[in-house]
């Protein structure tokens, strides 16, 4: 495959940054995002030039680092995956594609495609955990958690906190990643402790982080790559109401 | 309290309620509008939009109906001053509208236009009926002939039509998205508040269009809407 590139460049956080055009040829149509990503590099480093700073971890679509805004979608055009799991055989040859960094005020761009998602280890440090102790791992029928509400907390915990939601959202908001992880933690009997300082401090930790609000348009989950539901921000919003009244 | 409403959730949770408020208003001002097709000569819209003005409950409501305009447009503008903040560099591909509505994606614009139908309205309507006394039992006209000499100007009428079009698609978000900024969706219940809003929105839009265009081609045609001649 043919493909033309049209990839953000930035220096630094500091440093306007501008579009750079890059073709590459004999791109295989098996390769990962990040593989095609690599073969630029390797021939960047060839010719002396910096290579395109991105990040990236696991590459299994675990870890959440991988982050790219591929021709305005976030992840890419395909629905639940991440970008290391996104495979140039969705595209055309000879397509041309425009690959950005994340863009939110909270998400500043430290170089090229990288930007510093630290707000959600900040959002995270105000709530995002338990205190009691748990103990080793519980007999199977120890603790009587109803198989909806594990479930539930299940989908909500596949969230790899990756941005994709403030990345895609047109106002950068970031309630699927705070309303997942509340909501994780809300289901369970272990989160129940700071059930309601949690609603409380996450919340308000989002809202400092200058993260936008929810105008309910669903591009977030329409481009999470874990497809994490709508349904975790109404359940937010309620446990956020509670916190309110009891608090 | 004061906490909450300078929240993010807390400004969400007064658009939610409302703009709950205002359609339950739009559910009372089509029934009266509606009246002007009961072949009376507008007798029966004359007499309930009389008897409105002297009802103190109706009054007391009035209240808080300017106030929920007030609030909603307030908020609306806070929010979107806020959300264009929370993005300051855009994307140079904007792929938003393969992933959500472009009425999802636009209520601010939306609702700036019906903010300036209603300007507009109050303007024709309110002020005339209500300020001014120049329609109405003390007036020159009554409001039924005032409604259908409104209509008869084609800017006016399509003005109208085009402002409750956009009104229905603004309810078909809205409605809906309010339940959910209250905490109120689950699995079981978003698919009844999205048809419930969806069809309030198709009643909402040809029920408010019928006036624009019934009134402003009876009166092309010479047909005899309000049945005057009774």
């Amino acid at each position: 495959m043919n493909i033309t590139l049209k990839v953000w460049r930035q220096k630094n956080a500091k440093e306007a940054g501008n579009f750079v055009t890059y073709r590459l040829q004999d791109i295989s149509p098996d390769m990962s995002f990040l593989e095609m990503f690599d073969v630029l590099n390797e021939q960047l480093i060839g010719k002396g030039d910096e290579p395109v700073a991105f990040d990236h971890d696991c590459r299994e679509g675990i870890c959440g680092m991988c982050s790219m805004m591929i021709n305005g979608r976030a992840h890419g055009p395909t629905r639940g995956t991440t970008t290391c799991q996104l495979h140039m055989r969705s595209f055309n040859d000879g397509d041309t594609i425009v690959v950005e960094p994340w863009r939110a005020k909270a998400f500043p761009v430290i170089k090229d495609l990288v930007v510093d998602r630290t707000s959600f280890d900040r959002i995270i440090a105000t709530g995002g955990f338990i205190s009691v102790n748990t103990g080793s791992a519980q007999d199977a029928n120890c603790l009587p958690v109803p198989k909806d509400d594990a479930d539930k907390a299940f989908a909500a915990a596949a969230c790899i906190g990756c941005g994709a939601c403030v990345a895609a959202c047109k106002n950068a908001s970031a309630m699927l990643f705070v309303s997942a992880k509340i909501s994780q933690l809300a289901l369970l009997p272990q989160g129940q402790v700071e059930r309601e300082s949690r609603a409380l401090n996450m919340v308000k930790q989002m809202d400092e982080e200058g993260f936008g609000s929810c105008t309910n348009t669903g591009s977030c989950e329409a481009e999470c790559p874990k497809e994490i539901s709508l349904e975790n921000i109404a359940r937010m919003n309620r446990e956020y109401f509670m916190a309110i009244l009891k608090k | 309290m004061n906490k909450f409403l300078a929240s993010s959730l807390g400004k969400k949770t007064i658009m939610a309620l409302t703009g709950l408020f205002l359609v339950l208003f739009l559910v009372e001002h089509l029934y009266t509008n509606l009246l002007l097709f009961a072949g009376d000569g507008g007798l029966a819209f004359d007499e309930a939009s009389h008897s409105m003005v002297h009802n103190v409950f109706i009054r007391i409501v009035e209240v808080f109906l300017f106030l929920a305009i007030i609030l909603h447009v307030y908020q609306a503008v806070m929010l979107t001053s806020e959300n264009a903040k929370a993005r300051p560099v855009k994307y140079a591909v904007d792929g938003t509208g393969k992933t959500a509505s472009w009425f999802s994606r636009n209520m601010g614009l939306t609702g700036a236009m019906i903010f300036f139908f209603i300007v507009v309205h109050l303007y024709n309507f309110f002020v005339p009926y209500r300020i001014t006394g120049s329609v109405g039992p003390d007036g020159h006209e009554t409001l039924s002939h005032e409604v259908a000499e409104a209509l008869e100007n084609p800017w006016y009428a399509l003005l109208y039509a085009v402002s409750v079009i956009i009104l229905a698609f603004h309810i078909n978000h809205g409605f809906q998205s309010a339940f959910q900024s209250l905490g109120m969706n689950n699995k079981k219940y978003s698919p009844l508040y999205k048809r419930t809003g969806t069809a309030l929105a198709i009643i909402f839009g040809l029920g408010f269009l019928s006036f624009p265009v019934l009134f402003y081609f009876s009166h092309v045609t010479g047909f005899d809407i309000l049945n005057w001649n009774q």
